[in-house]
């Protein structure tokens, strides 16, 4: 029953990974930039989540109201300003700028928050749980998993449906093209920051509540997600979920054997799998 | 290419090929002036220079090694400090544990390091472009969870080196902190060496064109996979190599230091980028201001790396050739006998 159980929790656990990597999914699809600052940008969103309920007073879901928009606006300026200027043929300059801003992001918050853990308080929901026969599904690990599906939905809808995926899916095929059919590539990769440091906004305040994180946590998280969008393929969101999905179960499976032994089957899993398949399980485009 | 054009080694009459430039000539002179100074620092350095002199060739050498990995052969690396800590580990290990003695454990922990890139390489060169840098990050992550789970090397708290072992390295203090010094000279020496020589061969101008424009390069006749392979697998041997006499400097080892990803990639990538990537030069000047601005500002924690991460950025956006670039466009220098310069007849 343990062994069930470790599967159920970490495929619920597998959608909080699932919304770590929808961001850098989403950002590698529409420019191909891969942003090494993303887990301490979701690091960033949970302490912004913790300034905005203790200032404010509310709840850590209301606060989403404002984490969200202000992750929004910081990622369009972010590529407006800096990150745009990077992009060309040559990897190294994002690579080393988005590193930059991984170190300046972790000592700011060092500076500004000290490296004690901190957690978001979201009273009930932290504890309150389903029972399903001989199993107990906690509701905020559902939730999480809930807001996961809904998300990539929701992203796979606007990337197929709206104006704004025509402009995302048009940009990626061909820059230059776009550009002279009157998109500012510019600013759609601004739009395609904001966006993709909104859903990160999501991610970074449910890691909050779900547990304690500190400044130099960011790492791991790009890790995980990344782990998950290569697992799952290149360009596939649903993909990135399953990928996700694998990563949280081979986590709390490896924790059945010895809990030193949970962050490195995660590891050992992603690779294994790189090593038998390259592409990862579902892969939409190249990289 | 015809093999007799390939062979060509004389250039057409009236031309003159040459690599030396009277400053590099100047350096190599300078060099070899400061080279047996550098020898003598346990004569007439302190503890505390020796111990900061040490630790600046360490630096340099790891420096010169990412820019050869990622200035180069355009694999960039966050995850070196993987075979930094193995080298740590492997020679601790090797020591305490295998009774090997320690001044051989030192050059074995950098073919542990060797040996353990070519299953690693063959794993993450799946991975294109800017995934291979995170990829690189996730073996880091995995040999510093190995490491945590090592409990005869202290598991996750970390070791002492034994004192039997920090005995038998030298018999007295001064001793031991001389020879720590002079092994980290010899290996900068060694990188430094060992770098400009790859650059200079046939190799090293194949690297060179695949940084240039890797489709031209391919279509000459250049493995890429193999060259790459090949630079990565050499820049890890060396790693661990400098890994081992940093574990030996500091005589303690734990999975949070030794695979330190602030101390061993961050520092370097800002040596690199800031003093000039893609150049020799470069790093050794991003290590002297590296040290000179530590030395001055190491009071302010941690906006010392905001400081530095901000000035790397504006580096990377605005001169990503870096100050060695800057001053290279000015007035032409360079101190390594690289490039080639052809001369023909005066008119």
């Amino acid at each position: 029953m343990d062994w069930i159980n470790a599967i159920l929790q970490g495929t619920l656990l597998g959608g909080l990974y699932a919304l770590f990597a929808a961001g850098l999914s989403l950002i590698f699809g529409v420019m191909r930039l891969v942003n090494i600052a993303h887990g301490d940008l979701i690091v960033l969103a949970a302490y912004l989540g913790l300034s905005v309920t203790t200032a404010l007073g509310l709840h850590p879901l209301l606060a989403l109201l404002v984490v969200v928009p202000v992750m929004g606006g910081l990622g369009y300026a972010l590529q407006r300003l800096v990150l745009n200027r990077t992009l060309g043929d040559d990897i190294l300059p994002p690579l080393l700028v988005t590193f930059g801003l991984s170190v300046i992001l972790q000592n700011a918050l060092l500076e500004v928050y000290t490296a004690d853990p901190q957690k978001l308080q979201a009273g009930p929901l932290e504890t309150a749980s389903l029972t399903v026969g001989p199993l107990a599904i906690g509701v905020l690990p559902l939730l999480m998993f809930a807001t996961a599906v809904l998300v990539i939905a929701g992203l796979q809808w606007m990337f197929y449906r709206t104006a704004l995926g025509r402009a995302f899916r048009a940009t990626s095929d061909r820059q230059d093209i776009a550009q002279l059919m009157g998109l500012n590539k510019a600013h759609v990769f601004g739009l395609a920051m904001g966006l993709s440091l909104a859903v990160t906004a999501l991610a970074g305040v449910f890691l909050g509540i779900r547990t304690a994180f500190d400044p130099a946590g960011g790492g791991s998280r790009l890790i995980f997600g990344f782990e998950a969008v290569i697992i799952g393929g290149l360009g596939n969101l649903w993909g990135t979920l399953a990928g996700g999905i694998i990563l949280g179960v081979s986590q709390n499976l490896g924790a059945q054997i010895s809990p030193g032994w949970q962050i490195l089957t995660g590891h050992l899993v992603f690779l294994l799998i790189l090593a038998i398949r390259p592409r990862g399980l579902f892969p939409r485009i190249d990289g | 290419m015809s093999p007799d054009m390939s062979r060509m080694t004389t250039p057409p009459a009236g031309l003159q090929v040459s690599r030396a430039t009277p400053a590099s000539r100047l350096a190599g002179i300078a060099a070899l002036i400061l080279l047996p100074v550098l020898i003598a620092a346990p004569w007439w350095a302190g503890s505390f220079g020796l111990r900061l002199m040490g630790e600046f060739c360490l630096y340099l050498a790891l420096a010169t090694l990412w820019n050869l990995l990622a200035g180069y052969a355009g694999l960039v690396s966050v995850g070196q400090q993987a075979y930094v800590g193995l080298g740590a580990y492997a020679a601790f290990g090797l020591a305490m544990l295998a009774d090997v003695p320690i001044l051989w454990a030192v050059p074995l922990a950098g073919v542990i390091g060797l040996l353990l890139a070519v299953p690693v390489a063959a794993l993450i060169f799946r991975l294109r472009g800017a995934y291979f840098a995170i990829g690189s990050w996730v073996i880091a992550e995995v040999f510093r969870l190995f490491a945590a789970q090592t409990t005869s090397l202290g598991g996750g708290s970390g070791i002492s080196l034994a004192p039997e072992v920090v005995k038998s390295i030298a018999a007295t203090r001064p001793l031991r902190e001389a020879l720590s010094y002079w092994l980290a000279l010899g290996a900068v020496v060694l990188v430094l060496g060992a770098v400009f020589l790859i650059l200079r061969s046939r190799r090293g101008l194949a690297l060179t064109a695949i940084r240039d424009n890797e489709l031209a390069a391919r279509s000459l006749g250049i493995d890429i996979w193999w060259t790459k392979f090949s630079v990565y697998i050499v820049t890890a041997g060396l790693t661990a190599l400098i890994g081992a006499l940093i574990g030996l400097q500091k005589l303690r080892i734990s999975p949070d230091s030794a695979f330190s990803s602030n101390d061993w990639t961050a520092f370097v990538i800002f040596i690199v980028v800031i003093g000039g990537i893609g150049t020799l030069e470069g790093p050794i000047l991003g290590t002297l201001l590296f040290f000179l601005l530590r030395e001055t500002m190491a009071d302010l924690g941690s906006y010392y790396l905001i400081a530095l991460g901000i000035v790397a950025i504006v580096t990377m956006l605005k001169a990503p050739q870096g100050l060695w670039g800057l001053i290279r466009a000015r007035w032409g220098l360079e101190l390594f006998p690289l490039s080639r310069r052809v001369r023909g007849p005066n008119p």
